[in-house]
């Protein structure tokens, strides 16, 4: 069943619709991202669901009721913020209680819920420290504390991993993850970092000028991009345009190539299919083969990114590091891939499959 | 190389000239003043003694002004730390050009010579003033308020020229404050006036506090105000001093009270910077990364 319910949600400012009739609904427990470049409208998607903007029109709902209705300060939604926006003056219990105490829960009560909460977060024995006694990992878990603790309905997270550096924001989506499954709070997550949105939802909705692009699976939108918009902004690809298509079979150049199964009828004139680089590989000559001369390579540490110049431009080319030898820049290659890892993408028109 | 390291104080010579020639110097002869004699028919004599001091912590007239001198500023403070947060609080909250507008009508009165700002005061404060009408009109009060000469109108009147100093030291607080904060306090439940009482107010009070300190340094030395609206009736430490060196040309002792005056400003100053240091020193401190 659908708890929170977006309809033809809509926020205009001027002329300018940043948010342009969006229609989303989410499962209790379910973690969804709204994912997107900013000024996309994520952003002022999740303020109009916390209260901070009011829609211009469509309606927002949670297990039926009228969110609109309900002020900011009375939705009881728990909210993390970019910046975490923890209060600089209060010890980390004080700002663990603060909506306890505006919700007048009793001291005894307070306490033994802050506690409950710190162990959750894993901040015990932190609890007298200052906000800025505390590292940007332990600032994002108080905040996540302060929003979980007043048991909300929903959990809103604001680009929650942005501020932190790399090998700290995947330990804490980890350690989200875990968390978020083990209350079982239904959460929305606006996030422009597609990795971040990938490994952390049950659903990415890939938005775009105010509107959805595609509403997913995290595997599922990235393997099957709907838009030409999705498979640009979620992961990297290579698009080549079509020349001809004779029954099942494509002319790209001077490749001739098997179209997988229900692809053919799907390619309008001017569509190009898209191939993710890492699932384009090293094979012999023919006629599935492009000829390639590496015109770059940059090691990764686990990967290898090459650019290769071929008759169809510039391809981007991703390699597992499995140890072995890889070819350096000059050297001549031919690049093969298989015909279903092979997609059709609209072209520059905007018409959608 | 000795040469490089000089070049620093040599560049800085003209600075600290006139620093020493006007500031240093001065101060130094008004120590020096406040420990020596003074004779009615012979003025100034040579040679160090307590007697002034010894003259003005004896007397209970001047107790009494010192009293009054400290008690003004306490009030004043008190006003000018409630209004200027007050205000600074309205202020950024406005949005421009409202904000840039009623922030220049606040500091207003830093560009007008305090002086003629007093005596417009003056005008108001009159029993046949404008204040007086009015409230007599509105039928508000029978007789007129005695504002000329009376604690109360130096007090108005020093509010005024001080509360910008809070205002300012507020304003640059609330500046440092991530506006997010707010709405995580409403999003938590809090009311408007709770997020100001709770939050705001909180955040802002190390600006608060270091308003309120200037404003009390000022108000204690406050001279032109208390000389014009106080007169001779309401006498403070600045102009008690001032007729001592003037009127009854008595340097020593005048210069005694400056003294004393300074001295009262510069512990209260370093005093409630220590504890307004000590007291912020884990909410301000750099994030232990």
């Amino acid at each position: 069943m659908s708890h929170l319910v977006l309809d033809n949600l809509s926020k205009r400012y001027g002329e300018h619709f940043a948010v342009d009739g969006v229609s989303l609904s989410i499962a209790q427990g379910e973690f969804v991202s709204l994912l997107g470049p900013s000024g996309c409208g994520k952003t002022t998607t999740l303020q109009m669901i916390a209260g901070f903007v009011e829609p211009t029109s469509g309606s927002i709902r949670i297990d039926g009721r009228d969110l609109l209705v309900v002020p900011a300060a009375k939705r009881g939604l728990g909210i993390v913020f970019q910046n975490y926006a923890l209060f600089p003056h209060l010890s980390v219990t004080d700002n663990i209680s603060f909506g306890l105490e505006m919700r007048q829960v009793a001291k005894p009560e307070r306490a033994r819920r802050v506690a409950e909460t710190l162990e959750l977060v894993g901040l015990t024995g932190l609890s007298a420290r200052y906000p800025a006694q505390l590292s940007g990992g332990q600032q994002q878990r108080v905040a996540l504390a302060r929003a979980l603790v007043i048991q909300p309905e929903l959990l809103l997270l604001d680009e929650p991993l942005s501020n932190l550096d790399a090998k700290l924001r995947e330990e804490m989506q980890v350690e989200m993850s875990r968390i978020q499954r083990t209350i079982g709070i239904t959460t929305l997550m606006v996030t422009h970092d597609q990795a971040e949105a990938l490994a952390l939802s049950d659903r990415v909705v890939v938005m775009n000028a105010g509107r959805i692009e595609q509403d997913g699976l995290p595997l599922d939108a990235y393997e099957n991009p709907a838009t030409g918009f999705v498979c640009d902004f979620l992961g990297k690809s290579n698009r080549f345009p079509i020349d001809r298509i004779d029954g099942a079979t494509a002319q790209i150049g001077p490749l001739t190539l098997q179209l997988p199964a229900g692809i053919a009828q799907r390619l309008q004139p001017g569509a190009r299919v898209l191939v993710r680089p890492e699932k384009i590989g090293f094979g012999p000559v023919g006629s599935a083969a492009l000829p390639a001369t590496v015109s770059s390579r940059v090691f990764q540490g686990d990967h290898w990114l090459y650019q290769f110049d071929t008759p169809l431009g510039n391809v981007l080319v991703i390699r597992q590091n499995d140890g072995g030898l890889q070819p350096a820049a000059g050297e001549i290659v031919n690049l093969v891939w298989r015909a279903e890892d092979m997609r059709a993408v609209p072209g520059d028109s905007l018409a959608q499959t | 190389m000795s040469q490089h390291r000089a070049g620093p104080y040599w560049l800085s010579a003209p600075a600290l000239a006139v620093y020493a020639a006007f500031l240093v110097v001065p101060l130094a002869s008004i120590g020096l003043i406040s420990f020596q004699h003074f004779e009615f028919y012979g003025g100034i004599q040579p040679g160090l003694t307590l007697e002034n001091y010894r003259a003005v912590l004896g007397d209970s007239y001047y107790w009494e002004i010192f009293g009054r001198t400290f008690a003004i500023a306490a009030l004043v403070t008190v006003f000018c730390a409630v209004l200027g947060t007050l205000e600074a609080i309205v202020l950024y909250r406005m949005r421009d050009p409202w904000r840039s507008l009623f922030l220049l009508v606040v500091l207003g009165p830093l560009l007008i010579s305090v002086v003629v700002r007093t005596l417009g005061w003056a005008l108001l404060f009159g029993s046949t003033g404008l204040i007086n009408k009015a409230l007599q009109t509105l039928g508000l009060i029978a007789e007129p308020i005695q504002f000329m000469y009376s604690t109360t109108g130096v007090v108005i009147a020093l509010v005024h020229v001080l509360v910008p100093f809070v205002v300012i030291s507020v304003w640059a607080s609330l500046q440092k404050m991530d506006p997010a904060v707010e709405r995580a306090a409403i999003s938590l439940g809090a009311s408007q006036l709770t997020v100001v009482r709770r939050v705001v107010v909180p955040l802002a009070m190390p600006g608060i506090l270091a308003g309120s300190v200037i404003v009390f340094a000022l108000a204690a030395s406050a001279f032109a105000t208390p000389a014009i609206i106080g007169g001779r009736r309401l006498k403070v430490i600045a102009t008690a001093a001032y007729d001592e060196f003037l009127n009854t040309l008595n340097w020593p002792l005048g210069a005694s009270l400056a003294v004393l005056l300074l001295l009262a400003n510069v512990i209260l100053l370093y005093t409630s910077n220590r504890l307004i240091e000590r007291r912020y020193k884990a909410v301000f401190a750099e994030s232990a990364a």
